[in-house]
Protein backbone atom coordinates (compact mmCIF):
# COMPACT_ATOMS: atom_id res chain seq x y z
CA UNK A 1 0.00 0.00 0.00
CA UNK A 2 1.14 3.22 -0.99
CA UNK A 3 0.09 6.07 0.92
CA UNK A 4 0.36 9.82 0.76
CA UNK A 5 0.52 12.11 3.61
CA UNK A 6 0.24 16.09 3.09
CA UNK A 7 1.66 17.94 5.57
CA UNK A 8 1.87 22.04 6.08
CA UNK A 9 4.15 24.22 7.93
CA UNK A 10 2.22 26.76 10.72
CA UNK A 11 3.24 29.08 12.76
CA UNK A 12 3.38 27.89 16.63
CA UNK A 13 0.08 28.50 18.33
CA UNK A 14 2.50 30.88 20.60
CA UNK A 15 2.97 33.30 17.40
CA UNK A 16 2.32 36.43 17.98
CA UNK A 17 0.96 37.71 14.81
CA UNK A 18 3.01 40.81 13.03
CA UNK A 19 1.81 41.91 9.99
CA UNK A 20 4.50 43.60 7.48
CA UNK A 21 4.19 46.88 6.03
CA UNK A 22 1.40 46.69 2.93
CA UNK A 23 -0.36 44.54 5.86
CA UNK A 24 -1.30 41.93 3.29
CA UNK A 25 0.19 39.35 4.95
CA UNK A 26 2.20 38.57 7.90
CA UNK A 27 5.81 39.37 8.62
CA UNK A 28 7.71 35.91 8.12
CA UNK A 29 10.86 36.32 9.96
CA UNK A 30 8.94 36.95 12.79
CA UNK A 31 6.81 33.83 13.49
CA UNK A 32 8.52 30.73 14.48
CA UNK A 33 6.96 27.37 12.94
CA UNK A 34 5.43 23.65 13.61
CA UNK A 35 3.73 21.09 12.07
CA UNK A 36 -0.02 22.01 11.06
CA UNK A 37 -1.79 19.97 14.28
CA UNK A 38 -4.59 17.89 12.12
CA UNK A 39 -1.57 16.46 9.59
CA UNK A 40 0.08 15.53 12.63
CA UNK A 41 -2.99 13.21 13.12
CA UNK A 42 -2.70 12.29 8.97
CA UNK A 43 1.13 11.26 9.69
CA UNK A 44 0.26 9.01 12.74
CA UNK A 45 -2.83 7.23 11.09
CA UNK A 46 -0.55 6.61 7.41
CA UNK A 47 2.24 5.02 9.65
CA UNK A 48 -0.47 2.97 11.33
CA UNK A 49 -1.77 1.69 8.06
CA UNK A 50 1.78 0.52 7.33
CA UNK A 51 2.05 -1.42 10.19
CA UNK A 52 -0.76 -3.01 9.27
CA UNK A 53 -0.66 -3.04 5.78
CA UNK A 54 2.74 -3.08 4.81
CA UNK A 55 3.80 -0.27 2.13
CA UNK A 56 5.29 3.05 1.88
CA UNK A 57 4.47 6.18 3.71
CA UNK A 58 5.45 9.30 1.81
CA UNK A 59 5.04 12.92 3.00
CA UNK A 60 4.20 15.80 0.04
CA UNK A 61 4.38 18.91 0.73
CA UNK A 62 4.72 22.50 -0.78
CA UNK A 63 6.35 25.52 0.45
CA UNK A 64 8.96 27.51 1.09
CA UNK A 65 12.44 26.01 1.59
CA UNK A 66 11.53 26.29 5.86
CA UNK A 67 9.14 23.52 5.07
CA UNK A 68 11.89 20.93 5.51
CA UNK A 69 11.72 21.52 8.79
CA UNK A 70 8.22 19.69 9.37
CA UNK A 71 9.28 17.60 6.60
CA UNK A 72 12.32 16.15 8.57
CA UNK A 73 10.38 15.88 11.24
CA UNK A 74 7.98 13.84 9.41
CA UNK A 75 10.76 11.36 8.52
CA UNK A 76 12.20 11.14 12.18
CA UNK A 77 8.39 9.95 13.45
CA UNK A 78 8.51 7.31 10.27
CA UNK A 79 7.93 8.52 7.18
CA UNK A 80 10.24 7.20 4.35
CA UNK A 81 10.69 9.58 1.84
CA UNK A 82 9.17 13.16 0.97
CA UNK A 83 8.40 14.91 -1.61
CA UNK A 84 8.73 19.53 -1.78
CA UNK A 85 7.70 21.21 -4.07
CA UNK A 86 9.56 24.25 -3.19
CA UNK A 87 8.68 27.75 -3.90
CA UNK A 88 8.43 30.94 -1.48
CA UNK A 89 5.07 32.09 -3.11
CA UNK A 90 3.68 28.86 -1.71
CA UNK A 91 3.43 30.53 1.84
CA UNK A 92 0.84 32.81 0.99
CA UNK A 93 -1.27 30.46 -1.41
CA UNK A 94 -4.84 29.57 -2.15
CA UNK A 95 -6.43 26.15 -1.97
CA UNK A 96 -6.30 26.06 -5.34
CA UNK A 97 -2.72 26.65 -6.17
CA UNK A 98 -1.65 24.30 -3.13
CA UNK A 99 -3.38 21.58 -4.44
CA UNK A 100 -2.05 22.03 -8.35
CA UNK A 101 1.06 22.64 -6.55
CA UNK A 102 0.98 18.84 -5.03
CA UNK A 103 -0.77 17.58 -7.37
CA UNK A 104 1.78 18.18 -10.27
CA UNK A 105 4.36 16.35 -8.21
CA UNK A 106 2.14 13.17 -7.00
CA UNK A 107 0.29 12.57 -9.64
CA UNK A 108 2.73 10.23 -11.66
CA UNK A 109 3.52 8.08 -8.13
CA UNK A 110 0.10 6.91 -7.94
CA UNK A 111 -0.94 6.20 -4.93
CA UNK A 112 -3.24 4.16 -3.22
CA UNK A 113 -4.27 6.58 -0.58
CA UNK A 114 -3.41 10.23 -0.07
CA UNK A 115 -4.39 11.50 3.71
CA UNK A 116 -4.19 14.75 4.82
CA UNK A 117 -5.19 17.17 7.77
CA UNK A 118 -8.41 18.15 7.68
CA UNK A 119 -7.52 21.91 7.34
CA UNK A 120 -4.01 24.08 8.06
CA UNK A 121 -4.12 26.35 11.31
CA UNK A 122 -3.08 29.34 9.31
CA UNK A 123 -5.26 29.48 6.03
CA UNK A 124 -8.35 27.12 7.62
CA UNK A 125 -9.66 27.50 3.87
CA UNK A 126 -10.29 23.69 3.96
CA UNK A 127 -10.04 22.78 0.77
CA UNK A 128 -6.73 21.69 -0.17
CA UNK A 129 -7.45 18.16 0.41
CA UNK A 130 -10.67 17.91 -1.95
CA UNK A 131 -9.46 20.00 -4.27
CA UNK A 132 -6.56 17.26 -4.87
CA UNK A 133 -8.43 14.49 -4.67
CA UNK A 134 -10.49 15.88 -7.42
CA UNK A 135 -6.82 16.85 -9.27
CA UNK A 136 -6.07 13.04 -8.43
CA UNK A 137 -9.23 11.58 -9.94
CA UNK A 138 -10.00 9.94 -6.87
CA UNK A 139 -12.75 9.75 -4.91
CA UNK A 140 -12.87 11.62 -1.21
CA UNK A 141 -14.26 11.92 1.84
CA UNK A 142 -13.98 14.65 5.17
CA UNK A 143 -13.48 14.93 8.41
CA UNK A 144 -12.45 10.88 9.23
CA UNK A 145 -12.27 9.97 12.43
CA UNK A 146 -11.49 5.85 11.73
CA UNK A 147 -9.92 4.01 8.35
CA UNK A 148 -10.42 0.80 7.43
CA UNK A 149 -9.29 -1.03 4.65
CA UNK A 150 -10.82 -3.76 2.89
CA UNK A 151 -8.61 -5.99 0.95
CA UNK A 152 -9.24 -6.49 -2.75
CA UNK A 153 -11.26 -9.30 -3.91
CA UNK A 154 -9.08 -9.95 -7.39
CA UNK A 155 -6.61 -9.26 -9.18
CA UNK A 156 -5.76 -6.41 -10.18
CA UNK A 157 -8.78 -4.58 -8.04
CA UNK A 158 -7.10 -1.95 -5.73
CA UNK A 159 -9.43 -2.57 -3.02
CA UNK A 160 -11.92 -0.40 -1.01
CA UNK A 161 -11.89 1.83 2.12
CA UNK A 162 -14.57 1.93 4.92
CA UNK A 163 -14.41 4.97 7.09
CA UNK A 164 -15.92 6.70 9.56
CA UNK A 165 -17.01 10.31 9.15
CA UNK A 166 -17.49 12.79 11.75
CA UNK A 167 -20.70 14.77 11.42
CA UNK A 168 -22.14 17.96 13.71
CA UNK A 169 -23.26 17.37 17.10
CA UNK A 170 -21.68 13.67 18.01
CA UNK A 171 -22.75 12.09 15.04
CA UNK A 172 -21.13 9.87 13.13
CA UNK A 173 -21.42 7.90 9.63
CA UNK A 174 -19.07 5.28 8.13
CA UNK A 175 -18.45 4.96 4.15
CA UNK A 176 -17.82 3.08 1.92
CA UNK A 177 -15.50 4.50 -1.66
CA UNK A 178 -13.14 2.09 -3.63
CA UNK A 179 -9.20 2.92 -3.08
CA UNK A 180 -7.06 4.78 -4.91
CA UNK A 181 -9.00 7.50 -2.65
CA UNK A 182 -8.37 10.46 -0.49
CA UNK A 183 -9.37 11.11 3.01
CA UNK A 184 -8.93 14.51 5.06
CA UNK A 185 -8.58 13.37 8.65
CA UNK A 186 -9.71 14.90 12.04
CA UNK A 187 -7.57 15.61 14.97
CA UNK A 188 -7.68 13.10 17.96
CA UNK A 189 -8.35 9.80 15.33
CA UNK A 190 -5.59 8.78 17.46
CA UNK A 191 -2.57 9.09 19.94
CA UNK A 192 0.07 10.60 18.05
CA UNK A 193 3.92 9.38 18.56
CA UNK A 194 6.84 11.39 18.64
CA UNK A 195 10.47 11.17 16.96
CA UNK A 196 12.95 8.88 18.69
CA UNK A 197 16.74 9.46 18.36
CA UNK A 198 16.69 6.60 16.40
CA UNK A 199 14.35 7.76 14.03
CA UNK A 200 15.80 11.34 14.11
CA UNK A 201 19.21 9.98 13.14
CA UNK A 202 17.77 7.89 10.22
CA UNK A 203 15.76 10.46 9.24
CA UNK A 204 18.93 12.33 7.67
CA UNK A 205 19.62 9.61 5.45
CA UNK A 206 15.95 9.01 3.44
CA UNK A 207 15.06 11.07 0.40
CA UNK A 208 13.39 14.44 0.02
CA UNK A 209 12.44 14.76 -3.83
CA UNK A 210 12.41 18.54 -4.96
CA UNK A 211 9.65 19.67 -7.49
CA UNK A 212 9.55 22.48 -9.12
CA UNK A 213 6.54 24.54 -9.05
CA UNK A 214 4.71 24.50 -12.19
CA UNK A 215 4.20 27.89 -14.14
CA UNK A 216 1.16 29.44 -14.96
CA UNK A 217 -1.00 29.03 -11.81
CA UNK A 218 -3.57 31.39 -10.79
CA UNK A 219 -5.19 31.76 -7.47
CA UNK A 220 -8.79 32.00 -6.89
CA UNK A 221 -8.50 34.82 -4.28
CA UNK A 222 -6.87 37.50 -2.95
CA UNK A 223 -5.76 38.91 0.54
CA UNK A 224 -6.74 42.69 0.02
CA UNK A 225 -5.94 43.25 3.83
CA UNK A 226 -4.71 41.36 7.44
CA UNK A 227 -5.86 43.00 10.78
CA UNK A 228 -6.45 42.03 14.05
CA UNK A 229 -10.17 41.25 14.24
CA UNK A 230 -12.77 43.02 15.67
CA UNK A 231 -14.34 42.25 19.36
CA UNK A 232 -17.65 41.78 18.50
CA UNK A 233 -18.11 42.71 22.58
CA UNK A 234 -17.15 45.22 25.31
CA UNK A 235 -14.34 42.54 27.03
CA UNK A 236 -14.04 44.20 30.28
CA UNK A 237 -10.24 43.31 31.27
CA UNK A 238 -9.60 42.98 35.28
CA UNK A 239 -6.41 43.54 35.95
CA UNK A 240 -3.85 43.71 39.14
CA UNK A 241 -2.73 40.61 41.02
CA UNK A 242 -4.72 37.50 41.43
CA UNK A 243 -6.36 37.88 44.38
CA UNK A 244 -7.80 41.37 43.61
CA UNK A 245 -8.42 40.53 39.98
CA UNK A 246 -10.43 37.05 41.96
CA UNK A 247 -12.17 39.85 43.99
CA UNK A 248 -13.22 42.17 41.16
CA UNK A 249 -14.43 39.10 38.97
CA UNK A 250 -16.61 37.34 41.70
CA UNK A 251 -18.48 40.90 42.41
CA UNK A 252 -19.13 41.54 38.97
CA UNK A 253 -20.28 38.37 38.56
CA UNK A 254 -22.43 38.80 41.30
CA UNK A 255 -23.80 42.49 40.51
CA UNK A 256 -23.56 42.97 37.47
CA UNK A 257 -23.70 40.15 35.38
CA UNK A 258 -26.03 38.35 38.57
CA UNK A 259 -24.52 34.97 37.13
CA UNK A 260 -23.36 33.62 40.83
CA UNK B 1 -28.04 36.75 -8.61
CA UNK B 2 -27.02 35.41 -5.40
CA UNK B 3 -28.03 31.77 -4.91
CA UNK B 4 -28.11 30.39 -1.55
CA UNK B 5 -27.85 26.69 -0.78
CA UNK B 6 -30.30 25.80 1.67
CA UNK B 7 -29.44 22.62 3.72
CA UNK B 8 -31.84 20.47 4.80
CA UNK B 9 -31.98 16.89 6.81
CA UNK B 10 -35.72 15.15 7.09
CA UNK B 11 -36.86 17.95 5.22
CA UNK B 12 -36.12 20.45 8.45
CA UNK B 13 -33.80 23.61 6.98
CA UNK B 14 -30.63 23.98 9.81
CA UNK B 15 -30.57 27.53 11.59
CA UNK B 16 -27.09 27.95 9.25
CA UNK B 17 -29.30 27.83 6.21
CA UNK B 18 -31.04 31.02 7.60
CA UNK B 19 -27.97 32.62 8.72
CA UNK B 20 -26.99 31.93 5.25
CA UNK B 21 -29.60 33.83 3.99
CA UNK B 22 -28.81 36.78 5.98
CA UNK B 23 -25.88 36.96 4.63
CA UNK B 24 -27.09 36.43 0.73
CA UNK B 25 -30.14 39.81 1.90
CA UNK B 26 -26.73 41.72 2.83
CA UNK B 27 -24.43 40.84 -0.11
CA UNK B 28 -27.34 41.00 -2.75
CA UNK B 29 -27.79 45.08 -2.97
CA UNK B 30 -29.99 45.21 -6.21
CA UNK B 31 -29.90 41.33 -6.45
CA UNK B 32 -32.50 39.07 -6.39
CA UNK B 33 -31.31 36.00 -3.81
CA UNK B 34 -32.63 32.75 -4.96
CA UNK B 35 -32.76 29.75 -2.76
CA UNK B 36 -31.80 25.97 -4.36
CA UNK B 37 -32.79 22.90 -2.10
CA UNK B 38 -31.33 19.46 -3.45
CA UNK B 39 -33.02 15.68 -1.65
CA UNK B 40 -35.00 13.41 -3.22
CA UNK B 41 -38.08 14.80 -1.13
CA UNK B 42 -37.88 18.40 0.15
CA UNK B 43 -41.34 20.22 -0.60
CA UNK B 44 -41.97 21.01 2.87
CA UNK B 45 -38.87 22.81 3.35
CA UNK B 46 -39.08 24.53 -0.19
CA UNK B 47 -42.09 26.21 1.28
CA UNK B 48 -40.91 26.93 4.92
CA UNK B 49 -37.96 29.17 2.68
CA UNK B 50 -40.45 30.41 -0.08
CA UNK B 51 -40.51 33.78 2.19
CA UNK B 52 -36.97 34.80 2.71
CA UNK B 53 -35.77 34.33 -1.12
CA UNK B 54 -37.09 35.92 -4.75
CA UNK B 55 -37.36 31.80 -5.93
CA UNK B 56 -37.12 28.62 -4.87
CA UNK B 57 -35.43 26.35 -6.79
CA UNK B 58 -35.91 22.60 -6.41
CA UNK B 59 -33.58 19.76 -7.44
CA UNK B 60 -35.11 16.56 -6.07
CA UNK B 61 -33.39 13.30 -7.47
CA UNK B 62 -32.98 9.57 -6.33
CA UNK B 63 -29.48 10.25 -6.19
CA UNK B 64 -29.64 13.08 -4.08
CA UNK B 65 -31.77 11.64 -1.16
CA UNK B 66 -28.88 10.72 0.99
CA UNK B 67 -25.74 13.70 1.28
CA UNK B 68 -22.69 12.13 -1.60
CA UNK B 69 -19.75 14.44 -1.96
CA UNK B 70 -20.20 13.35 -5.94
CA UNK B 71 -23.83 13.64 -5.58
CA UNK B 72 -23.82 17.23 -4.69
CA UNK B 73 -20.96 18.34 -6.40
CA UNK B 74 -22.39 17.10 -9.42
CA UNK B 75 -25.63 18.37 -8.75
CA UNK B 76 -24.50 22.13 -7.83
CA UNK B 77 -22.62 22.36 -10.83
CA UNK B 78 -25.33 21.46 -13.06
CA UNK B 79 -27.66 24.41 -11.45
CA UNK B 80 -25.02 27.12 -11.33
CA UNK B 81 -24.60 26.23 -15.80
CA UNK B 82 -28.52 26.51 -15.90
CA UNK B 83 -29.04 29.45 -13.33
CA UNK B 84 -25.92 31.26 -14.14
CA UNK B 85 -25.54 32.90 -10.26
CA UNK B 86 -23.07 35.83 -9.74
CA UNK B 87 -22.79 33.91 -6.44
CA UNK B 88 -23.05 30.94 -4.45
CA UNK B 89 -23.51 31.10 -0.66
CA UNK B 90 -23.40 27.96 2.03
CA UNK B 91 -23.39 27.65 5.25
CA UNK B 92 -19.83 26.82 6.99
CA UNK B 93 -21.12 23.04 7.77
CA UNK B 94 -19.35 19.67 7.56
CA UNK B 95 -21.41 18.92 4.48
CA UNK B 96 -20.38 22.27 2.92
CA UNK B 97 -16.52 21.74 3.46
CA UNK B 98 -17.24 18.25 1.97
CA UNK B 99 -18.56 18.97 -1.51
CA UNK B 100 -18.06 22.94 -1.96
CA UNK B 101 -14.57 22.83 -3.26
CA UNK B 102 -15.01 20.01 -5.10
CA UNK B 103 -17.96 22.06 -6.99
CA UNK B 104 -15.75 25.05 -6.91
CA UNK B 105 -13.09 23.60 -8.83
CA UNK B 106 -15.01 21.70 -11.62
CA UNK B 107 -16.58 25.49 -12.32
CA UNK B 108 -13.53 26.86 -11.85
CA UNK B 109 -15.05 29.45 -9.46
CA UNK B 110 -13.66 30.94 -6.31
CA UNK B 111 -14.48 29.41 -2.85
CA UNK B 112 -13.93 32.23 0.09
CA UNK B 113 -14.62 29.76 3.15
CA UNK B 114 -15.72 30.32 6.70
CA UNK B 115 -16.34 33.66 5.68
CA UNK B 116 -17.60 36.43 9.16
CA UNK B 117 -18.59 39.56 7.25
CA UNK B 118 -19.49 41.41 4.03
CA UNK B 119 -17.96 44.48 2.87
CA UNK B 120 -19.90 46.10 0.46
CA UNK B 121 -22.65 44.45 -1.96
CA UNK B 122 -22.42 43.14 -5.64
CA UNK B 123 -19.44 42.34 -7.26
CA UNK B 124 -17.98 45.37 -5.69
CA UNK B 125 -18.09 43.39 -2.21
CA UNK B 126 -14.96 41.74 -0.18
CA UNK B 127 -14.95 38.94 2.06
CA UNK B 128 -13.92 38.54 6.09
CA UNK B 129 -12.69 35.37 7.00
CA UNK B 130 -10.85 34.37 10.29
CA UNK B 131 -6.78 33.20 9.61
CA UNK B 132 -4.27 31.79 11.78
CA UNK B 133 -6.75 29.87 14.29
CA UNK B 134 -8.62 33.19 14.81
CA UNK B 135 -5.68 35.54 15.66
CA UNK B 136 -6.10 37.14 12.23
CA UNK B 137 -8.66 38.80 10.11
CA UNK B 138 -8.48 38.84 6.52
CA UNK B 139 -10.15 40.98 3.94
CA UNK B 140 -10.38 38.68 0.51
CA UNK B 141 -11.63 39.45 -2.62
CA UNK B 142 -11.98 36.57 -5.47
CA UNK B 143 -10.41 36.71 -8.04
CA UNK B 144 -11.48 34.48 -12.13
CA UNK B 145 -14.38 33.55 -13.92
CA UNK B 146 -17.40 31.44 -12.88
CA UNK B 147 -19.66 32.22 -9.47
CA UNK B 148 -17.99 33.19 -6.51
CA UNK B 149 -18.97 30.40 -4.05
CA UNK B 150 -18.70 31.86 -0.36
CA UNK B 151 -19.18 29.77 2.68
CA UNK B 152 -20.93 31.57 5.90
CA UNK B 153 -19.54 30.69 9.30
CA UNK B 154 -21.95 29.46 11.93
CA UNK B 155 -22.96 32.32 13.83
CA UNK B 156 -21.76 35.06 11.71
CA UNK B 157 -25.08 36.41 10.44
CA UNK B 158 -28.43 36.33 12.46
CA UNK B 159 -30.78 33.71 11.97
CA UNK B 160 -34.00 36.36 13.05
CA UNK B 161 -32.40 39.11 10.86
CA UNK B 162 -33.49 37.26 7.65
CA UNK B 163 -36.58 39.66 5.64
CA UNK B 164 -39.16 37.83 4.55
CA UNK B 165 -42.32 39.04 2.09
CA UNK B 166 -44.85 37.35 -0.08
CA UNK B 167 -43.98 33.49 -0.63
CA UNK B 168 -41.96 33.01 -3.73
CA UNK B 169 -42.92 30.56 -5.97
CA UNK B 170 -41.26 27.34 -6.54
CA UNK B 171 -40.24 26.11 -9.48
CA UNK B 172 -37.94 22.96 -10.14
CA UNK B 173 -35.35 21.72 -12.29
CA UNK B 174 -33.66 18.52 -13.31
CA UNK B 175 -30.40 17.48 -13.07
CA UNK B 176 -28.64 14.81 -14.99
CA UNK B 177 -27.14 12.60 -12.72
CA UNK B 178 -24.89 9.19 -13.81
CA UNK B 179 -25.36 6.50 -10.40
CA UNK B 180 -21.81 5.44 -11.41
CA UNK B 181 -20.36 8.82 -11.08
CA UNK B 182 -20.98 8.79 -7.23
CA UNK B 183 -18.15 7.07 -5.89
CA UNK B 184 -18.79 6.72 -2.36
CA UNK B 185 -21.45 4.87 -0.54
CA UNK B 186 -22.44 5.91 2.55
CA UNK B 187 -24.15 4.29 5.78
CA UNK B 188 -26.84 5.67 8.15
CA UNK B 189 -25.71 8.32 10.49
CA UNK B 190 -25.28 7.64 14.43
CA UNK B 191 -24.64 8.74 17.50
CA UNK B 192 -21.49 7.04 19.26
CA UNK B 193 -22.64 6.41 22.69
CA UNK B 194 -26.04 7.52 24.75
CA UNK B 195 -25.30 11.11 25.61
CA UNK B 196 -24.25 10.58 29.72
CA UNK B 197 -24.29 14.58 30.08
CA UNK B 198 -26.42 17.63 28.31
CA UNK B 199 -24.37 20.29 28.67
CA UNK B 200 -27.41 22.66 26.99
CA UNK B 201 -29.09 21.96 29.71
CA UNK B 202 -26.41 23.80 32.03
CA UNK B 203 -26.88 26.90 34.28
CA UNK B 204 -23.34 27.66 34.12
CA UNK B 205 -19.74 25.70 32.72
CA UNK B 206 -16.27 25.52 34.05
CA UNK B 207 -14.71 24.52 30.60
CA UNK B 208 -11.29 24.21 30.21
CA UNK B 209 -8.74 24.24 27.56
CA UNK B 210 -4.85 23.34 26.33
CA UNK B 211 -3.79 25.66 29.13
CA UNK B 212 -4.94 23.25 32.00
CA UNK B 213 -1.85 21.33 30.91
CA UNK B 214 -2.44 17.73 32.39
CA UNK B 215 -5.19 15.63 33.41
CA UNK B 216 -4.18 15.78 37.35
CA UNK B 217 -4.82 19.82 36.78
CA UNK B 218 -9.19 18.97 35.57
CA UNK B 219 -9.16 18.87 39.67
CA UNK B 220 -8.50 22.56 40.08
CA UNK B 221 -11.34 23.37 37.38
CA UNK B 222 -13.52 20.67 38.86
CA UNK B 223 -13.20 22.34 42.29
CA UNK B 224 -14.05 25.64 41.20
CA UNK B 225 -17.02 23.88 39.29
CA UNK B 226 -18.65 22.49 42.36
CA UNK B 227 -18.27 25.51 44.24
CA UNK B 228 -20.17 27.66 41.67
CA UNK B 229 -22.67 24.75 40.50
CA UNK B 230 -21.45 24.33 37.42
CA UNK B 231 -21.14 21.33 34.76
CA UNK B 232 -17.59 20.83 33.79
CA UNK B 233 -16.32 21.04 29.62
CA UNK B 234 -13.90 20.86 27.61
CA UNK B 235 -12.56 22.50 23.99
CA UNK B 236 -11.62 19.39 21.90
CA UNK B 237 -7.92 19.10 22.48
CA UNK B 238 -8.56 18.31 26.15
CA UNK B 239 -11.39 15.18 25.14
CA UNK B 240 -8.86 14.81 22.73
CA UNK B 241 -6.31 13.36 24.76
CA UNK B 242 -9.09 11.38 26.86
CA UNK B 243 -8.98 13.44 29.62
CA UNK B 244 -12.03 14.31 30.06
CA UNK B 245 -15.01 12.28 27.74
CA UNK B 246 -16.09 13.49 24.65
CA UNK B 247 -19.60 14.26 25.68
CA UNK B 248 -18.03 16.78 27.51
CA UNK B 249 -17.06 18.81 24.29
CA UNK B 250 -18.02 21.86 23.48
CA UNK B 251 -17.55 23.07 20.06
CA UNK B 252 -18.94 22.58 16.18
CA UNK B 253 -17.71 18.59 16.87
CA UNK B 254 -19.26 18.59 20.04
CA UNK B 255 -22.52 20.32 22.22
CA UNK B 256 -23.52 23.47 21.51
CA UNK B 257 -24.21 25.38 24.74
CA UNK B 258 -25.81 28.87 26.01
CA UNK B 259 -25.43 28.79 29.73
CA UNK B 260 -25.89 31.93 32.18
CA UNK B 261 -22.25 31.57 32.90
CA UNK B 262 -19.43 30.14 30.56
CA UNK B 263 -16.08 29.84 32.48
CA UNK B 264 -12.86 29.35 30.04
CA UNK B 265 -9.59 28.37 31.78
CA UNK B 266 -6.73 28.35 29.41
CA UNK B 267 -8.84 28.00 26.31
CA UNK B 268 -7.31 30.29 23.21
CA UNK B 269 -10.64 29.76 21.32
CA UNK B 270 -10.58 28.86 17.86
CA UNK B 271 -13.42 29.15 15.98
CA UNK B 272 -14.29 25.64 16.37
CA UNK B 273 -14.66 26.34 19.84
CA UNK B 274 -16.21 29.70 19.93
CA UNK B 275 -19.46 28.54 17.61
CA UNK B 276 -20.02 25.98 20.53
CA UNK B 277 -19.99 28.72 23.14
CA UNK B 278 -20.91 32.49 22.18
CA UNK B 279 -24.59 31.86 22.40
CA UNK B 280 -23.66 31.71 26.26
CA UNK B 281 -24.98 35.16 28.16
CA UNK B 282 -22.06 35.88 30.20
CA UNK B 283 -18.85 34.83 29.31
CA UNK B 284 -15.62 34.80 31.68
CA UNK B 285 -12.03 34.12 29.74
CA UNK B 286 -9.12 33.31 31.91
CA UNK B 287 -5.50 32.74 29.74
CA UNK B 288 -1.69 33.88 29.58
CA UNK B 289 -2.01 34.82 26.09
CA UNK B 290 -3.93 38.59 26.01
CA UNK B 291 -4.19 37.77 22.06
CA UNK B 292 -6.21 34.69 22.75
CA UNK B 293 -9.46 34.98 20.58
CA UNK B 294 -11.87 33.79 23.34
CA UNK B 295 -11.15 37.73 24.63
CA UNK B 296 -13.15 38.80 21.86
CA UNK B 297 -16.56 36.86 23.12
CA UNK B 298 -15.70 37.51 26.59
CA UNK B 299 -17.56 39.66 28.65
CA UNK B 300 -15.06 39.47 31.46
CA UNK B 301 -11.35 38.64 30.76
CA UNK B 302 -8.27 38.11 32.84
CA UNK B 303 -5.09 37.57 31.60
CA UNK B 304 -2.58 35.48 33.64
CA UNK B 305 -1.89 32.24 35.20
CA UNK B 306 -5.59 29.91 35.82
CA UNK B 307 -3.53 28.12 38.38
CA UNK B 308 -2.82 31.40 40.48
CA UNK B 309 -6.11 33.04 39.89
CA UNK B 310 -8.83 29.45 39.83
CA UNK B 311 -7.79 29.27 43.80
CA UNK B 312 -8.26 32.98 44.52
CA UNK B 313 -11.56 32.93 42.94
CA UNK B 314 -12.49 30.39 45.40
CA UNK B 315 -11.16 31.39 48.35
CA UNK B 316 -13.09 34.71 47.05
CA UNK B 317 -16.22 32.90 46.74
CA UNK B 318 -15.46 30.90 50.63
CA UNK B 319 -15.84 34.29 51.62
CA UNK B 320 -19.09 34.44 50.96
Amino acid sequence: MKIAVCIKQVPTREWQPRLNEARTWIREQDASYELNEPDAYALEEALRLREKHGGEVVVCAAGPARVQQVIREALARGADRAIHVEDDSLASADASVTSAALASAMGDERFDLVLTGLQSDDHGHAQVGVMLAERLQMPHSTIIMEVQIEASTGSGQAGRLRVKRELEGGWFQWIGMPLPALLTIQSGINQLRYATLKGIMAAKKKEIRKAPLPGGLTPSQQIVSLALPMRSKQTHMIGGPPSEAARDLVRRLREEARAL
Amino acid sequence: MILVVAEQRDGILNRATWETLAAAQALAGDMPVKAVIFGQSVGTAAQEIAPAASDVVVVEHAALGTYTPDGFAIALQQVAISLKPAFVLLPHTYQTRDFAPLAALRMGAALITDVTGINGTGTAATFSRPMFQGKLSADVRPHGNGPVCVSIQIGAFRADAVKRGDAAAITRLDVNIDPSAIRQSPEAPFKEAKQAVDLGQAERIVAVGRGIKSQENIAVAERLASAIGAEIAASRPICDSGWLPMDRQIGSSGQTVAPKLYLALGISGAIQHLVGMKGSRTIVAINKDADAPIFEVADYGIVGDLFEIVPAILSELEKG
